[in-house]
Parts: structure tokens; C-alpha cells; sequence
């Protein structure tokens, strides 16, 4: 394999890490926050939807975003309503959310475009710019770190570059900051957050509200920058590898850019068959590179790779003590 | 204190939550631009107007009650198996290999060895989770969808590699021997002389999901085991200070639970399809969580949500069509039934116990 043989499959690890890494920064504020999210799939699915949608009506990629976010944003106020207001089960309320989204993004899409499920493909403003970035031409002569930085570096979408800056962005919001402090606090133990006179449930409204955040550009990054429209189910079960990111990462922003960029590059590699057969002289079956995240996951979870161990109170709906 | 009398936590309580799932999704029906009112009388008259429509609902209804049961099943022991459509997937492959490699001289003989087959083979793909959340305390239900992946990921290569016969494109197993072919709804009810739609895929497989449901009945209300299992689901500690072992229970639990999503395999795979192919468990996995937590966990309420959403299904393609409506309104329908009955539970029950008590007050 030739170095720009690897640089391209490192520049659609970088392409196809960014949703990843933006659903499992979501889940990361959500599941810190107490509160578990396995809707995250069906937030960015709803999210593509309606950013691929708008972006198609008003040619306007920006107006698309935020019209993901929105869609994002309500489904995740439907999940807090369900599990913060109404103390239900955060689990089956993720659940329903996918189910929501996978239905409705068809029958919506259906009813106003008539594509089968599809929107449109968006050209022109529809769709993130690639950008390149500064020097990246004229730095391409340098040996090895040209290149690299004109391949891999530059010549992504806004959102690529947003992304990666929310790494340090959560991780000092999570670590450095006096809201940080309690949202992890109500994630592990709600009662004494409200001891101090702190509103868990405001909270952790906040937390799922960053969730849809995040979730939304992830969904909007999927059909307006990695892809060129939507497609039926186009998220693909990234949701859960996101989740799967997630425990990978501890529940930590810089580990999850880590298992995400791991993950990207194997989603990348399984495109290219023909390197890895070349790199490693066998036949390697693209099902198991498939299943290979959800492999991982199962043996981090159970321990035999190190501990993950989840916030303490996720997952419980927080009831006042009377 | 009860607050509320036990037909209203079974009967009223439901059907409020069903009502708002139905009432939303005619909403939706309304903001695509079609007429609620016609497309339910054409899921009606499509799904159970006819015997041709109910040998579809009665096939669809047999899937859901499996699933349904492996979901109620976990859930007693407060176990949530997400993972009934990789099971269910796996439960196919143990059907494949027992319709396939063996030459069986009736259909009898195979549907027994068929059904110990599917129940093993989800069993299986179900005591990993369990044994990773009872060993090592990852949890169950992360690990249940991780496994749903896997399993697609496993029956991908299985039937693109091992089970395709050669010289074929299409990524599935040959088709069954004629002897493995199960007797159709049709057949069975045609020779007692009871009319019935011939060409539609219910068969015996309902019959074995009938005495399902009242094996899980007898299990989990007249055994020691079922009453285990109940107790630790109501409460972990308690079960344990009474000496039932967690392990144990988790494990059997898990292992039934599979058993019975792999079981469905019997249905679509050998009754309907005859042959294996990717992805035939079509999302009747997590149907089943529905099916579940409609029927309220019990076998009863479970067949009850099994025939309402084979009636969907079938009157959901019956839609597609006829109508613009594709055949993701079911999902759509599925998704606030699982919101209601599931997640916005305490949304409804609040306010009946609300009154239920002011009435008392009153009286």
C-alpha cells in the first residue's frame, strides 16, 4: 500500500468518524446527565430527514442544518418528556424514538416528494462546501506532512471541523465549568444535586437538549455533507455503533474522538477490501470488519479489556424523596 | 395502597394508551393528506375482512406472539431483551440446518426436530448477553443490541458463503425438502371442511404459538422457576436473601427468552419462506417489545397485541396498495405504541388514579 493509498482511506476515516463522533459526544452529555439514550440513531436519522429536506426546498444548506437540529431537538424533548417528566423507562422511550423516526422520515418524505422515501439530490448550496484550508496547495510539496495535511487535514465540510473542535469544547465544558460539575454530579448522584438547592430535572433537560444538539448537526452532517440527500434508514445503525463508541470511550470526550476515529477507520477500510487483502495476503470477510465495532463493544463491556463503568444513577428516574 | 382497581390497570389503563397511539397516528395520516377514516376501513377490510386477509394476519399475528413472549418473558425477571430480531435471526439458522442437513421422512418428525433447532439456536444467541450480565455485569440491554448486529453480520456471511448453493447470486439457502413443507392454515381448516383462503402463508406454526402462550403461563404463575423468576424481577435483593441464585435466574430467563424468539424461525422460515434468506425476521424482533408491553406481559394480552398488530401489518400493506401510504405508517403506529404503553405510561396512569381516588373520596 502506497502512502496515498493510506491517506485516502485516513481522509474517509475523518469523513465517516465525524457523525459518529458528534451522536457519541451527544450520547456522552445525555448518559452523563443520567439519562440513557439509545434513540441517538433515531434523533440523526429524523435529523437528515429534515435537514436534507430543507436544504432541497430552500437550496439553503444552513437553513437545512438548523432544520435537522430542530427535528433533532424535539424528539429529544420527547425522550425527556418521557423519562425526566414522566419518569418512563429511558430505555423503551429510546426505542420508540427510533421507531419514530424510521417511520415517519419515509412517510413525510413519501408524501412530499414522492421518491420512494428519498428527498431530492442536493446540489450546489443544498450541500456543505468542502473548504480547503489555508496553505493546503501550497504546503503539498513538503514530503510526508503535506500531503498528509492537504488529504487528510484539509478539504472537509464545516461540520468535520466543528466536530472535532466539540471534543475539547465537551471536555471543557464537562471538567472545567461549574454546570459541567453538575451535570456529571446529577448523572451520579442526583439527590445530593438537589440537596444544594440545584434542579435535577432542569438539568437534565439541559443534557438531553445538548443531545439533540449534537445529534441534529451528526444527522445533518449525514445527508447534506457526507452524502448528497436522504436516503430511507440512510443512518445505518450509526447511532448504535455511536453508543457503542461511547462505552469504547468510558464516557469521556477525548477517548470517544479516539474509538470513533477507530471506528471510521474501520467503516473506511471495509470500503477498500482490496488494500486490506493486499496488506495482510488473506481474505479478510468484510462481515466480520462490519460487526467488529459491536464485537468490540461486547468485550469492553464485559471487562475483559479494561473496566467501563457507566454513571451510577443513568438509567433511574430521579423521584424527590417526600 | 392500591390506588385504582385491578381492571383498570389491565383493561382501561391500556386501551387509554392505545387510543392516544391510534388517535396521534391518525393525525399523522391526516398531515400526509389521505383520509384516516377510508384507510382504516381498508386495513379492515384487507386484514380481517376476508379469510384470504386473516391467513396474512394470522401468519404476521404467529411471529408476534413469539417475539412478544420472549420480550414478556425477560421482562418478569426485569430483564429488557432488545435483542429478539438477532435471536430470531439465529433461530432461523438452527431451522435451516436441521430442514437441510438431515433428510426427514414427514413433517412431523421435522417440525419437532425444526423447533428444538430454532429454540437452541436463539437460546444460544440469548445466554451470551446473559452470561456477560450476570458474570461480568455488562449490561443487558447494550449487549442484546450489539448481538442483534452480530447476528446480521453472522447470517450474512453464513448464507453468502456456507448455505448458498452454488451457481446462485442471490445470498440465501437452498429450498427446504419437500417433506419439511409444513401444512398451511388453509390446508388444515379445508379438511375439517371449514373454508378457507388457500395461498396464504398462516400454517400449524400458530397452533404450537397457542400452546407457547399457555406454557408460559403455566411457567411463570403455577412453577417454582416462574415464581423465581418474578421475584427477582420485583426485587434483586430480596430474591437473593430468599437463596434464588441471579446467575441461574438471569441465564434461564435469557436462555427462554431467546428460545422463544428463535422459535418464531419455525414460522417465517420453514412455514412461509422454505428456505432461508437475509434479513427474515423483517424487524418482528422489535415488534415484539410492543406486542409486549401492550399485552401488559401476560401470554393473554400478548396474543391480544399479536393479532392487533398482524391486523396492521396486513392492513399496512393493504395500504401501500391501494393508497399513497407506504407501509411505514406501521412503523410509525408501532413507535407510539411503544411511546404510550411503554415510555408515557406514567402520563396516563397519574391522572386515572387522580380521579380513581377522588371517586373513592367521594363514595
Amino acid at each position: 500500500m502506497d502512502y496515498l493509498t493510506l491517506l485516502q482511506i485516513l481522509d474517509s476515516t475523518l469523513r465517516l468518524a465525524t457523525p459518529l463522533l458528534l451522536a457519541c459526544l451527544a450520547g456522552l452529555f445525555s448518559e452523563r446527565g443520567g439519562i440513557f439514550d439509545i434513540g441517538l440513531e433515531g434523533k440523526m436519522l429524523a435529523a437528515a430527514f429534515f435537514a436534507a429536506a430543507t436544504a432541497a426546498v430552500t437550496g439553503s444548506v444552513w437553513l437545512g442544518l438548523l432544520a435537522g437540529i430542530a427535528a433533532s431537538m424535539v424528539l429529544s424533548g420527547l425522550h425527556g418528556l418521557a423519562s425526566i417528566t414522566f419518569r418512563g423507562n429511558q430505555l423503551i422511550s429510546g426505542v420508540a424514538i427510533n421507531f419514530l423516526a424510521a417511520g415517519i422520515t419515509v412517510l413525510v418524505g413519501q408524501s412530499w416528494f414522492k421518491l420512494g422515501g428519498r428527498t431530492p439530490p442536493l446540489i450546489g448550496g443544498g450541500r456543505f462546501p468542502e473548504i480547503t484550508l489555508p496553505f493546503a496547495e501550497a504546503l503539498r510539496d513538503v514530503p510526508v506532512i503535506g500531503p498528509f495535511y492537504a488529504e487528510v487535514i484539509s478539504g472537509h465540510t464545516i461540520l468535520v471541523y466543528v466536530a472535532l473542535l466539540c471534543v475539547p469544547l465537551s471536555w471543557y465544558i464537562l471538567f472545567r465549568t461549574r454546570f459541567g460539575l453538575r451535570l456529571r454530579a446529577v448523572g451520579e448522584n442526583p439527590a445530593a444535586v438537589d440537596t444544594a438547592g440545584v434542579s435535577v430535572i432542569g438539568l437534565r433537560f439541559a443534557a438531553v437538549a445538548i443531545c439533540g444538539l449534537l445529534c441534529g448537526i451528526a444527522g445533518a452532517y449525514l445527508a447534506t455533507g457526507l452524502g448528497a440527500g436522504f436516503v430511507k434508514d440512510m443512518s445505518a445503525g450509526r447511532g448504535f455503533i455511536a453508543l457503542a463508541a461511547l462505552i469504547f470511550a468510558k464516557w469521556r470526550p477525548w477517548y470517544a474522538l479516539y474509538a470513533t476515529l477507530l471506528f471510521g477507520f474501520l467503516q473506511a477500510i471495509a470500503l477498500r477490501p482490496d488494500v486490506l487483502e493486499s496488506l495482510l495476503h488473506f481474505k479478510i470477510q468484510v462481515q466480520l470488519l462490519d460487526a467488529l465495532p459491536y464485537i468490540l463493544t461486547v468485550v469492553i463491556l464485559a471487562g475483559f479489556v479494561g473496566k467501563a463503568v457507566p454513571p451510577r444513577a443513568g438509567g433511574e428516574p430521579y423521584v424527590k424523596e417526600r | 395502597m392500591q390506588t385504582m382497581p385491578k381492571w383498570a390497570d389491565i383493561v382501561l389503563i391500556p386501551l387509554i394508551n392505545l387510543f392516544l397511539a391510534f388517535f396521534i397516528s391518525g393525525l399523522v395520516i391526516l398531515a400526509i393528506g389521505e383520509d384516516p377514516v377510508a384507510a382504516v376501513k381498508l386495513m379492515v377490510e384487507g386484514a380481517v375482512g376476508s379469510t384470504y386477509g386473516w391467513g396474512f394476519t394470522l401468519y404476521y399475528a404467529t411471529n408476534f406472539i413469539f417475539t412478544g413472549l420472549a420480550v414478556a418473558v425477560a421482562f418478569h425477571a426485569a430483564l429488557f431483551n432488545i435483542g429478539g430480531e438477532g435471536q430470531a435471526a439465529l433461530g432461523g439458522l438452527g431451522v435451516a440446518l436441521v430442514c437441510l442437513m438431515i433428510p426427514w421422512p414427514h413433517w412431523t418428525v421435522a417440525l419437532v426436530a425444526a423447533s428444538v433447532g430454532a429454540a437452541a439456536f436463539g437460546a444460544l444467541w440469548a445466554t451470551i448477553p446473559a452470561y456477560l450480565q450476570a458474570k461480568r455485569g455488562s449490561h443487558i440491554v447494550i449487549t442484546t443490541i450489539m448481538f442483534n448486529f452480530i447476528a446480521a453480520a453472522l447470517l450474512n456471511y453464513v448464507l453468502v458463503n456456507l448455505l448458498r448453493p452454488a451457481g446462485t447470486m442471490d445470498p440465501a439457502s437452498a429450498k427446504f425438502p419437500e417433506a419439511t413443507h409444513l401444512p398451511t392454515l388453509s390446508d388444515i381448516l379445508n379438511s375439517v371442511g371449514i373454508p378457507f383462503a388457500a395461498r396464504t402463508p398462516a400454517n400449524v406454526t400458530l397452533i404450537i404459538a397457542l400452546i407457547a402462550c399457555v406454557a408460559v403461563y403455566y411457567l411463570i404463575w403455577r412453577t417454582k422457576l416462574g415464581y423465581q423468576i418474578r421475584a427477582f424481577g420485583k426485587s434483586e435483593p430480596a430474591a437473593r436473601y430468599a437463596g434464588i441464585s441471579s446467575v441461574k435466574i438471569i441465564m434461564i430467563t435469557m436462555a427462554l427468552s431467546g428460545g422463544l424468539a428463535g422459535m418464531m424461525a419455525i414460522n417465517n422460515v420453514m412455514g412461509e419462506a422454505e428456505r432461508l434468506i437475509l434479513n427474515s425476521v423483517e424487524g418482528a424482533g422489535f415488534i415484539g417489545i410492543a406486542v409486549a408491553l401492550m399485552g401488559r406481559s401476560h401470554p393473554f394480552g400478548v396474543l391480544l397485541a399479536s393479532i392487533l398488530f398482524g391486523f396492521l401489518y396486513q392492513g399496512g400493506a393493504e395500504l401501500a396498495l391501494w393508497t399513497s401510504i407506504p407501509r411505514d405508517l406501521v412503523v410509525v403506529i408501532q413507535a407510539l405504541v411503544i411511546l404510550f404503553t411503554g415510555a408515557l405510561d406514567g402520563m396516563v396512569r397519574a391522572p386515572v388514579e387522580k380521579m380513581f381516588l377522588m371517586m373513592r373520596k367521594g363514595a
